[in-house]
């Protein structure tokens, strides 16, 4: 996306002993969810698609890529890592892993053909090989198409470590999600992070500058396939099916609203509005039924009118104005 | 701390995503009895269960007296949108956070598999009432389920062998592209060669689809008598509203697999007189089931389906069976259901046998043209019934490993 | 009987035929967002809901008010050209500036409460809407018996197609359309009022998502849905045709329905992705897509 659309630049945020005091406190929030009474499959839901909204961060917020059908990618992981742990015997931590590389594959696949194209038209292709993805994901029966790929067992990790628990199933999702977090931050803050960011500031310049652009591009975008295809290949373990809506557009448009609504180009803005659209998602379905739809629309108007920078990227900034003011 | 500040509204902002997560939460089921059904709410099933199908399940509450043992019921709903994964969630979470004692499933054969399966993983008891798939007691039985109202076999069983005897030979299935379309063209294909006839075809639409034409037009061109419609609901409303429309009915004639009297109601009888259907009980079919449904429809305006029936029923014998029992404990309570007759207004001498199938007598019956009807609602005129085992999967057919 | 490629010419004409029902619907609906993306490069994800309002102001109006078909389809594009004359104002006016992603995502989220706000109030099952008096009944023409509607749909669509590329190719008041979004600050200098052009070239493109919507009433079920179910499909006419190109539209929309119709004949499952194949060989091909300018 053009520079009209780049996030606060007061995004990157310190590896300064104030900047650790903050992630230990908010990583100790998270470890005692559980034992305060928070429902631990709902809290490994909303880390799975912290990580997916990360993972889309990435291509969005630090490489300017708006992909349309990021969902292809974590539904493909989730259905593979499923069919492979439930009916081919895998254990869950190669299951994932195939799963992962599975999106990965499938990135590389779709990023040759889109990353030639720019803007609106990025978007349409990604949009256009995310259908295909949704059509054969109909169509093959080991997914089950309409049904879903149902009772995929937990297992056991390493082969002696059981998974079934919910709560020790939680502290192994919340570990694996600190490692993505920290490995997102480790991409973005090295060189190859800068370039992106050059390439997401001004493109034609860093072109210019004798960078091959569309391989950095490329790059990013399978890195952010990979790990959107972990984020699936998690969620299946924990909930124990895939289904036609982890392929599904509307998924697509979700996650953008997840980084929008939190945050584009920051590192916490994707996990919190994650965190929130779950949260109202799952608070609201009972109460509210169809309203929940409307509530998530308003949110997108609100946040491309007036709230552009999300909710950390607007933290950050009014941070910024308090210290020079 | 200026970031501090920032971890605080990060912080805050999961505390009460969390919050709104657990609202209701962490009720054990001690001091009250509770009953989920989790549903078609709003979409193309919603008519013959949906919401009237929770009044149906407060009417046995109701009956029952409202306590049972000193402990309140309560009943829970939700809807799935016939979505399996949805489904699948609410009922672990239901097990998990809300207390949920029972689970009755409603339509859709796709969401009563999943739920089957969380409801195994729990062991809770899990009666699936509108999903019809047969797999529910053959290859996904499980001894936590139980199979109340009416499956794919049993549908199969009567019209397909009552059209094929009326001269039907030939084939041509509108399949609903999911777990019940498949397995109900599946069962009817075995029926319908048993009996002779020959299945010349046939083709998948999707769930909910919005335009039938092309997919009639296949139908009309593979020339079969017999058009079987192996879907439900509005699906089926649907397809024979096009089928009028474009002249399929001239040449072919057309077998609901699944209907139900919302949709005879919502076609009207000049569309659909004549037609075969089998179903598990009619609102007019003796004095008991005339007088509960106008209690019926004092609330709902409208008359009973079987699927409404069915869940009225299931609720009853599941409480009775609490009663007795003195715990809502699954496995006590589902082996005191085991050994119980079902008579009701639903079902008189029915059981609940090895494969989990409750076992009633079906039901196979025609539209009535519009000057035999005498009032409103009345359409169905009973030419056949099929008493108990008679209408199900037999021991011998029977893939369920647990019932050997 | 003679056989196509091994297919009835039966069974093959009467699935080109319903294909270019479809054509038809795609023709329209592509017009509108073409037209909105051309001239004012708002990627308009909202045309699918407010085609779905323009079908439910014709049963509304049919169910409260008795108005028959025919006043709904004056009576509908009026209703929703305002309703378009408000998002323009209040939402989009804001946008112009920025990258047109923004755009894509705002009028997205103005669609899922247009669609959430129908849910609720009428479940997903949808209402029945019936074909007008005069074009009931059927025609036999041999091959298959098509409905007279279906072949008014097909002459209404192409008309008003045609009718709106040339009122903006060939007319002044288009040509003044399509300079005042070129160049806006010139056209203001001349005295003509841009913004209020801009205004209205929005509501039109939503007046005819509308006129989709009342054609379609009488043959597909009103549901909340219905315009989420094809709006992915108009986009890719729309690029496959390319993007600010009126006439590419029109014409992608009429093939691809044809082409869907022939895959229905032979796969048909994939009938539904086919626009997408198609969208991606075109974008590598011709990365404006077969009838635009790049940019």
């Amino acid at each position: 996306m053009s520079t009209a659309v780049s996030p606060s630049n007061t995004a990157l945020v310190s590896v300064t002993r104030q900047g650790k005091a903050v992630w230990l406190t908010i990583l100790v929030l998270l470890v005692i969810a559980p034992f305060a009474g928070l429902y631990p499959v709902f809290l490994m839901n909303a880390l799975c698609f912290a990580i997916f909204a990360c993972a889309f961060n990435l291509l969005l917020g630090f490489t300017g890529l708006l992909s349309f059908g990021h969902a292809a990618f974590m539904g493909s992981a989730a259905y593979v890592t499923g069919w492979l742990v439930r009916s081919a015997g895998w254990p869950p931590e190669l299951g994932v892993l195939a799963g992962t590389l599975a999106a990965g594959v499938l990135g590389l696949l779709v990023g040759l053909v889109a990353i030639r194209r720019q803007g609106i038209y990025f978007a349409m292709v990604t949009l256009a090989m995310a259908q295909m993805i949704y059509f054969i994901c109909l169509q093959v029966p080991f997914t089950g198409g309409e049904d879903g790929l149902q009772g995929v067992p937990r297992g056991n990790l390493l082969g002696f470590i059981p998974l079934n628990n919910d709560l020790g199933m939680y502290f192994l999702v919340l570990a694996l999600f600190v490692g993505v977090f920290l490995g997102i931050m480790r991409i973005v803050h090295s060189p190859y992070g800068q370039v992106l960011k050059a390439i997401r500031e001004n493109e034609p310049r860093a072109i210019s500058l004798g960078y091959d652009v569309d391989r950095y591009k490329l790059l990013a975008f399978v890195l952010s396939t990979t790990l959107a295809g972990f984020a699936g290949s998690l969620k299946t373990l924990v909930l124990g099916f895939a289904t036609l809506s982890d392929v599904h557009w509307s998924l697509s448009g979700e996650v953008v609203l997840m980084t929008l609504l939190g945050g584009m180009g920051t590192f916490a803005g994707p996990v919190v509005g994650a965190f929130t659209i779950v949260g109202l998602q799952n608070f609201l379905a009972d109460r509210v039924g169809s309203w929940v739809t409307v509530i998530i629309g308003a949110i997108f108007v609100f946040c491309v009118i007036a709230f552009r920078k999300g909710i950390v990227g607007e933290l950050l900034a009014w941070q910024q104005r308090r210290r020079a003011g | 701390m200026k970031l501090t500040k920032l971890a605080a509204a990060c912080a805050l902002t999961m505390a009460a995503a969390g919050i709104f997560s657990n609202a209701a939460q962490a009720q054990s089921s001690g001091d009250v009895i509770r009953v989920g059904i989790i549903t078609d709410m709003s979409g193309l099933y919603s008519d013959i269960d949906g919401p009237a199908g929770v009044e149906a399940i407060k009417m046995a509450i109701a009956d029952m007296g409202g306590t049972i043992n000193g402990k309140k019921v309560e009943v829970v709903a939700a809807d799935h949108q016939n979505k399996p994964d949805v489904a699948a969630a609410k009922a672990r979470e239901w097990f998990d956070t809300q207390g949920v004692d029972m689970l009755i499933g409603g339509t859709s054969s796709g969401t009563s598999l999943s739920m089957s399966k969380v409801a195994l993983e729990k062991k809770k008891l899990f009666i699936a009432i509108g999903g019809a798939t047969s797999a529910l007691t053959n290859e996904q039985c499980s001894p936590y389920t139980v199979h109340w109202a009416y499956d794919t076999v049993a549908l199969a069983k009567g019209t397909g062998s009552a059209v094929v005897k009326a001269g039907g030979k030939s084939w041509f299935f509108l399949t609903a592209d999911y777990a019940f379309g498949t397995q109900l063209q599946n069962d009817a294909t075995n029926v319908v060669k048993a009996a002779g006839g020959t299945v010349v075809g046939s083709v998948r639409h999707p769930l909910s689809a919005s335009d039938f034409s092309s997919f009639l037009l296949q139908a009309q061109s593979s020339k079969a008598q017999i058009l079987g419609l192996a879907n439900a609901g509005g699906d089926t409303i649907n397809s024979i509203k096009a089928a009028n429309e474009f002249g399929i009915t001239k040449t072919m004639k057309l077998a609901g697999l699944l209907m139900f009297i919302n949709d005879i109601h919502s076609l009207g009888l000049n569309a659909t007189q004549g037609m075969y259907l089998t179903d598990s009980w009619y609102w007019n079919k003796d004095a008991e089931a005339r007088a509960w449904s106008r209690k019926f429809f004092e609330k709902m305006k409208r008359m009973p389906s079987s699927i409404q029936a069915a869940d009225y029923s299931a609720t009853i014998q599941y409480l009775k069976a609490v009663k007795v029992v003195g715990s809502t404990d699954p496995d006590k309570v589902l082996a005191q259901m085991k050994k119980t007759k079902v008579n009701d207004v639903y079902a008189k001498d029915g059981f609940i046998r090895g494969d989990g199938t409750m076992v009633h007598d079906m039901y196979l019956m025609q539209v009535k043209t519009p000057a035999e009807s005498t009032e409103p609602w009345d359409y169905y005129k009973v030419m056949q019934t099929f008493k108990g085992e008679e209408a199900w999967t037999t021991k011998a057919e029977s893939k369920c490993a647990l019932w050997k | 009987m003679s056989e196509i490629f091994g297919i009835p010419i039966q069974a093959f004409l009467g699935q080109l035929l319903l294909g270019l029902v479809n054509g038809s619907f795609y023709a329209m609906l592509s017009l509108g967002l073409a037209v909105i993306f051309g001239l004012l490069g708002i990627v308009n994800f909202a045309h699918g809901a407010l085609y779905m309002i323009g079908a439910y102001v014709a049963w509304f109006s049919l169910e409260r008010f008795g108005l028959n078909y025919w006043v709904a389809l004056v009576l509908s594009p009026l209703a929703v050209g305002c309703l378009g004359v408000v998002i323009e104002k209040a939402f989009l006016k804001h946008l112009y500036k920025l990258d047109p992603l923004y755009g894509l995502l705002l009028t997205f989220g103005l669609a899922l409460i247009a669609e959430g706000v129908f849910r609720d109030q009428f479940g997903v099952s949808g209402q029945q809407y019936p074909v007008p008096e005069l074009l009931q009944g059927a025609t036999n023409l041999g091959f298959m018996v098509l409905p007279n509607y279906r072949a008014w749909v097909v002459f209404a669509c192409l008309s008003v197609c045609f009718g709106t590329w040339f009122l903006i190719e060939k007319t002044s008041l288009g040509a003044t359309l399509r300079a005042s979004t070129e160049n806006p600050t010139l056209v203001q200098a001349f005295g003509i009022n841009v913004p209020l052009m801009v205004t209205l070239t929005y509501a039109g493109g939503a007046a005819l998502a509308a006129i989709a919507g009342v054609l379609a009433a009488p043959v597909i079920q009103i549901t909340p849905l219905m315009g989420s179910n094809l709006i992915i499909v108009v986009f890719a006419v729309v690029v496959i045709g390319g993007m600010g190109s009126i006439l590419g539209s029109i014409i992608t929309g009429v093939v691809l329905g044809l082409l869907e119709g022939l895959t229905k004949v032979f796969y048909p499952e994939a009938s539904s992705i086919v626009v997408f194949v198609i969208m991606v060989i075109v974008l590598m091909v011709r990365p404006a897509g077969l009838f635009g300018k790049e940019k």
